[in-house]
């Protein structure tokens, strides 16, 4: 929480200003118990209707004032909440933008997710609660002691038993619940993951007539969950009727030392009325503070995940002195060795060659070989651990990032679309792209026809990652963007896999024209799709175990005459 | 902190987590909740879980009643031992001699001691029972929920989306057992409060309680004012705070779309547009909703002014002892304690019954029913006959009504032969096995196995007789040895080691640290695709059906990695009825029977090389599967 005390700085003067309300607020709330004393002391038992009636005016001017007071400070702590959650959310946001993939992996992007969202919409809350509260309850106990103590010395020393006593009953109580809420917290997590076990396996479950072993695991974890519930519900039990006890017992304690102490005349009725109204508000500031300690450890752990993301660079950042980008599209791998963060192995190993412009180079391998993560590496989505890549004889880390990507169209292996109209989808790779352009997009990557059909065509609105439209239709698009944008290095990370063979084939044969002066990258697991590439690099286990035409790796390269073996029949290859 | 448990979408991630505090100091700033479409027949509804726990909730009302009684009459008692010592008080003034009545006192101070017990005690009975009643009956709803999830049709799942189901059973049913173990018993010492403190408060002042009642509109306008001025800011929060968590899901997920066309920029600023709006609507909210207290505060403190002038004023005229003025400010300013709760358990109760409601829902869900006992025969066994023949007959199914799929489908499959079925997506090839595992029911016609009617057969008997491997190779977290015993839970340790020798998966299990009791993670991330398929094989493999379905079992993975499960496959089909349904021609060219679907129908049918002859549907598949311009 700490951690993040800094961003407070820019409301200084409001919270400087919220203390201030609330301490008057409270003063002036303490105030009224004591004009009820001298309204008993001196006009009651005096019998002066005068003196009542005065005293009452001045007692609701107090309450007036108390009020304003309150509404201020509500909209300052308010502004103070509002503004902290703004500008931690705004920066865990920018930061998160400029990782590299590398942080992203580090972290996992839903780590990240809940980090930018829930954590800081907890932290927020809580920065609330303290504006609200936190500061208001030492004030109010303080307050409180003091207006006790000058009413009476001795009777104060009732409040150095019950306070310790009401303090120790919440923190013992919180002290044994804690940590079974927090195991509750596991088993609710145990019984939604067997049961969302259960859902997905719904067919394999009734195909092999198990759902009586289902039942006992599930039954044997809500039974556990019960018996928990049940255990810290009845420690809770203690909590309001031991706070209850205390406090009239309090009263009580007060009522017969006060009259022992009325009797020999030392203290006045109203005196010990008043008293009795500190007491209680002693005790309920105390029990306010020692509840706050409960909510502060969450707010803890949520403030050091953000403070986490906060804290991490980088590690790809752009030179002091970009280059200007080259016109000049070839690509060229300099022994480039890569690995994972933390990984032990290196996930790609040695890996040289060069893509030149006006042709296609195909990358082949088994699932995990490292294709994609070698096409990642152009546009810097992670840097190389060794060696070098050169775009147009230029290293890719001496430019800048904005212009080396403006100069690569790429298309991932899932759709990833963006909610918003197909249009604005396909205008990210290009902004200034014409009618006339994204409708020629389309045709190419044999998305027209299904957008036509799509209700406002251009304008239908895709919702979040695209999921009202199919795999292959998303995929599609994905192509039709990369094509929206003129760049002189097309990046295809096994972009047609969702696609039935047939549209594949076509596809592949109308990207020909458009991108005949391009350098091609495509990474693929069909053989069908790597034929006809220039050249074709065959990985596995991260390294290049063969490079040629299909022809001359069907002679030489036993990984790829596996690959066709899988795929072909005998009969079909030649 | 718990406003927006009931939404439905919600992740388990985002739950908050139970705490001490309950529903936390913010759950009666109200915001936009859920409301209930049938709030009495559900509450009755709710109310009859209750009743296996009748006599322990009898108790629960009875020992509450007397702990408020108890709470209600202490300030009347301090009030007398302040008469005791004012009549005393006013003598003296008088300039008599007066002397404190100790007996009287002590008395009084003895009985107040004996109800703050009592009341705390019976206080703390109630809550220690209610902890049972609560978290049992709610034992009982999720144990019945799940229960019933495993009766319903496999329709049900295919429709709804299992975050939702999943919210019901875990997030909903939460909400349930913290209201009952919460409100309940606090509905019911409020209720008596209320009654109490207006008894009591009329048998001191009948006038002055017109005071306290006066101010009573005074806490209604206000409220229902902050709160509906507020509830605009507040939904415009909730809405604006959608929107930040789709933005930042969708940019975080989609990272290297955002980088690789340098998104970066516009995507931040937009994040900052809704940030600026979501912060504004906060400040508004939470301004305002940040009131209610003061001004509640605000009430009572007026009500409290005007009681202590004009209760000054009549005691000085004789008309009320000071006692009373004491104990009547008591019952006055703890009056809007039980008002307050019971609006905010109304509030609550709202909630919480539309919660029941969509567990109900569940409940309610048509179940899967088997054919009548009585007609449910033993399926025929001829001990000759090999087993393991499939017929339908002008079978037709539609998953929607108006949606037409299968349509008079008809088929011979003879036992231990291999039937596979191919065809573009959505031909209907998945349906076939729904149909054919029954998971859904068919419209008209008739299938039946080695003679015998699916309808005559009970679900679990047909099944038994299927085994399956599908695309989605489903594990669960366990050791792989029960991942693989699952297939027959009886089977002893040499046949299951039998069964993963088979599947070639022996080898790669004995590889991992603790070899077959190795657990598998939650991600199942320490074995790979392969290997997981190769346990689904072995698993069905262990089950030994007469039937085996193979759906995509080889889609998920490389060509490469799939000659090596084609193997195991091989074994597997050996010696049974086999459908197999392929995404790729390569792994089906040597089936007996190749179906060709399409649209619902089977267009055509025949061998590899029969189909190929015939240059239809399947020889333009086949050669888009395997040909290139170059190599055609």
């Amino acid at each position: 929480m700490l951690k993040l005390t800094h961003f407070l700085r820019p409301w200084r003067l409001h919270i400087t200003g919220l203390m201030l309300l609330v301490f008057v607020q409270v003063m002036s709330d303490l105030f009224l118990p004591t004009l009820m004393a001298d309204i008993i002391d001196n006009g009651v038992l005096q019998g002066d209707t005068d003196y009542i009636m005065r005293i009452g005016g001045i007692m609701l001017l107090i309450t007036f004032f108390s009020i304003s007071c309150s509404i201020f400070a509500s909209w300052l702590s308010a502004t103070v909440g509002a503004g902290f959650g703004q500008v931690v959310r705004g920066s865990i946001f920018n930061k998160v933008s400029s990782f590299s993939l590398h942080e992203f992996d580090e972290f996992g992007s839903s780590t990240l997710i809940t980090r930018a969202t829930n954590d800081v919409t907890q932290v927020q809350m809580v920065v609330l609660i303290i504006a609200r509260m936190l500061i208001m309850a030492p004030m109010m106990a303080v307050g409180g002691i003091v207006m006790a103590f000058s009413k009476d010395h001795q009777l104060t020393w009732i409040l150095v038993v019950s306070v310790p006593a009401l303090v120790g009953l919440v923190l013992i109580i919180a002290q044994k619940t804690i940590p079974l809420f927090t195991s509750i917290q596991n088993k609710i997590d145990r019984l939604s993951a067997s049961l969302r076990e259960s859902l997905s396996g719904v067919r394999v479950i009734r195909a092999f007539n198990r759902v009586d072993h289902e039942r006992s695991r599930f039954n044997a974890n809500n039974d556990d969950l019960a018996e928990t519930y049940i255990k810290v519900n009845r420690l809770m039990a203690y909590m309001m009727p031991g706070l209850m006890l205390i406090m009239n017992l309090t009263t009580l304690a007060v009522l017969w030392f006060g009259f022992k102490r009325i009797e020999v005349g030392t203290l006045q009725l109203g005196s010990l009325v008043a008293f009795t109204q500190y007491a209680m508000q002693i005790l309920f500031a105390f029990i306010m503070m020692s509840m706050m300690f409960n909510i502060l450890p969450r707010a803890q752990s949520a403030a050091m995940r953000i403070d986490e993301v906060l804290k991490i660079k980088s590690s790809i950042n752009d030179p002091e002195s970009p280059l200007a980008a080259n016109t000049d599209s070839g690509v060229e791998f300099k022994s480039v060795n890569f690995r994972y963060p933390g990984a032990e192995a290196l996930a790609l190993t040695n890996i040289s060659f060069t893509a030149h412009p006006g042709q296609v180079t195909a990358i082949i391998g088994s699932t995990g070989a490292g294709k994609s993560t070698l096409i990642k590496l152009i546009p810097r989505f992670y840097d190389v651990e060794s060696g070098s890549i050169e775009i147009g004889g230029q290293d890719i880390r001496q430019q800048s990032q904005q212009a080396l990507r403006r100069n690569i169209a790429y298309v991932p292996q899932q759709g990833t679309l963006f909610k918003g109209s197909v249009k604005q989808n396909l205008l990210m790779a290009s902004p200034d792209a014409n009618e006339q352009q994204l409708n020629h997009a389309l045709d190419i990557a044999q998305a027209s026809a299904f957008v036509q059909e799509l209700e406002g065509g251009k304008d239908f609105e895709l919702q979040q990652g695209g999921k009202n439209l199919s795999g292959g239709q998303q995929q599609r698009l994905a192509i039709a963007r990369a094509l929206v944008r003129e760049a002189g290095i097309y990046l295809f990370d096994d972009s047609f896999s969702a696609l039935d063979f047939k549209t594949d084939r076509k596809l592949r044969a109308a990207l020909k024209d458009p991108l005949q002066a391009a350098t091609v990258i495509i990474v693929a697991q069909r053989i069908g799709t790597v034929m006809d590439a220039n050249q074709i690099l065959v990985v596995d286990e991260g390294k290049i175990v063969g490079r040629g035409t299909h022809k001359q790796l069907l002679d030489e390269c036993p990984t790829y005459q596996e690959i066709v073996a899988s795929q072909l029949r005998a009969e079909d290859v030649a | 902190m718990s406003q927006n448990k009931n939404d439905a979408s919600q992740s388990q991630s985002e739950r908050p987590a139970p705490s001490m505090m309950g529903r936390g100091p913010m759950g009666m700033m109200g915001q936009t909740k859920s409301k209930p479409k049938n709030f009495k027949q559900t509450f009755k509804r709710m109310m009859s879980w209750f009743a296996p726990f009748k006599l322990r909730l009898i108790m629960v009302v009875v020992l509450a009643i007397i702990s408020t009684i108890f709470t209600i009459a202490s300030p009347r008692l301090v009030g007398q031992a302040i008469d005791i010592i004012t009549s005393t008080l006013m003598l003296r003034f008088q300039g008599q001699a007066a002397e404190f009545d100790h007996a009287a006192i002590n008395q009084v101070l003895l009985w107040l001691l004996a109800f703050y017990l009592l009341s705390s005690a019976f206080m703390l009975c109630t809550q220690w029972i209610m902890a049972g009643v609560s978290q049992r009956t709610v034992q009982h709803m999720r144990e019945a929920t799940a229960a019933k999830l495993r009766r319903l049709p496999l329709s049900y799942f295919d429709s709804k989306s299992h975050g939702d189901i999943l919210s019901r059973v875990t997030n909903d049913l939460d909400t349930i057992s913290t209201t009952l173990q919460q409100s309940a018993t606090q509905s019911i010492t409020s209720v008596i409060q209320l009654i109490g403190f207006i008894i009591m408060m009329l048998s001191i002042s009948p006038a002055l309680t017109l005071v306290v009642v006066a101010t009573l509109p005074l806490y209604a306008v206000a409220t229902v004012f902050i709160t509906k001025k507020s509830q605009k800011h507040f939904k415009a929060q909730q809405l604006n705070l959608g929107l930040l968590s789709g933005h930042v899901d969708e940019m975080f997920s989609g990272q290297v779309v955002v980088k690789a066309y340098g998104h970066e920029t516009a995507s931040v600023e937009k994040f900052a547009g809704i940030n600026a709006q979501y912060t504004e609507a906060y400040q508004r909210a939470n301004f305002i909703s940040g009131i209610i207290f003061p001004a509640m505060n605000f009430i009572s403190n007026l009500g409290y002014v005007l009681i202590a002038v004009i209760g000054g004023l009549w005691i000085a005229n004789g008309r009320l002892s000071v006692g009373s003025i004491v104990a009547f400010i008591q019952y006055s300013r703890s009056f809007t304690q039980p008002i307050l709760q019971t609006a905010n358990i109304a509030n609550v109760l709202q909630s919480t019954v539309a919660c029941a409601e969509r567990v109900f829902e569940i409940l309610d869900e048509e179940e899967e029913q088997d054919p009548v006992l009585e007609r449910i025969t033993p399926a025929k066994h001829d001990e000759n006959k090999p087993r393991g023949a499939v017929t339908l007959s002008h079978v037709s199914f539609r998953y929607a009504k108006d949606k037409p799929l299968i349509e008079d489908l008809s088929l011979e499959v003879a036992p231990k032969s291999i039937v596979a079925i191919v065809g573009p997506t959505g031909a209907g090839k998945t349906t076939l096995v729904n149909l054919l595992m029954r998971f859904y029911e068919i419209d008209s016609g008739e299938i039946t196995i080695d003679g015998s009617s699916f309808a005559d057969l009970s679900r679990a008997e047909l099944r038994s007789r299927f085994g399956m491997v599908l695309q989605d190779t489903w594990l669960f977290g366990g050791s792989i040895y029960d991942n693989i015993v699952f297939g027959r839970p009886h089977a002893n340790r040499d046949e299951v080691e039998e069964a993963a020798v088979a599947a070639h998966a022996d080898h790669f299990i004995r590889t991992l640290p603790d070899g077959y009791d190795t657990i598998l993670n939650e991600e199942f991330s320490n074995i790979s695709q392969g290997q997981k398929q190769l346990l689904t094989i072995a698993r069905a493999l262990l089950a030994n059906p007469d039937i085996l379905i193979l759906d995509e079992a080889t889609s998920n993975v490389d060509t490469r990695t799939e000659m090596q499960i084609q193997q195991a496959m091989k074994k597997l089909m050996k010696n049974r009825t086999s459908f197999v349904i392929a995404h790729r021609l390569s792994t089906i060219q040597d089936a007996q029977n190749i179906l060709v679907m399409d649209k619902g129908s089977i267009i055509e049918q025949g061998t590899h090389a029969q189909l190929m002859a015939k240059q239809g549907f399947y020889y333009e598949l086949f050669i888009s599967q395997f040909s290139s311009s170059s190599a055609a």
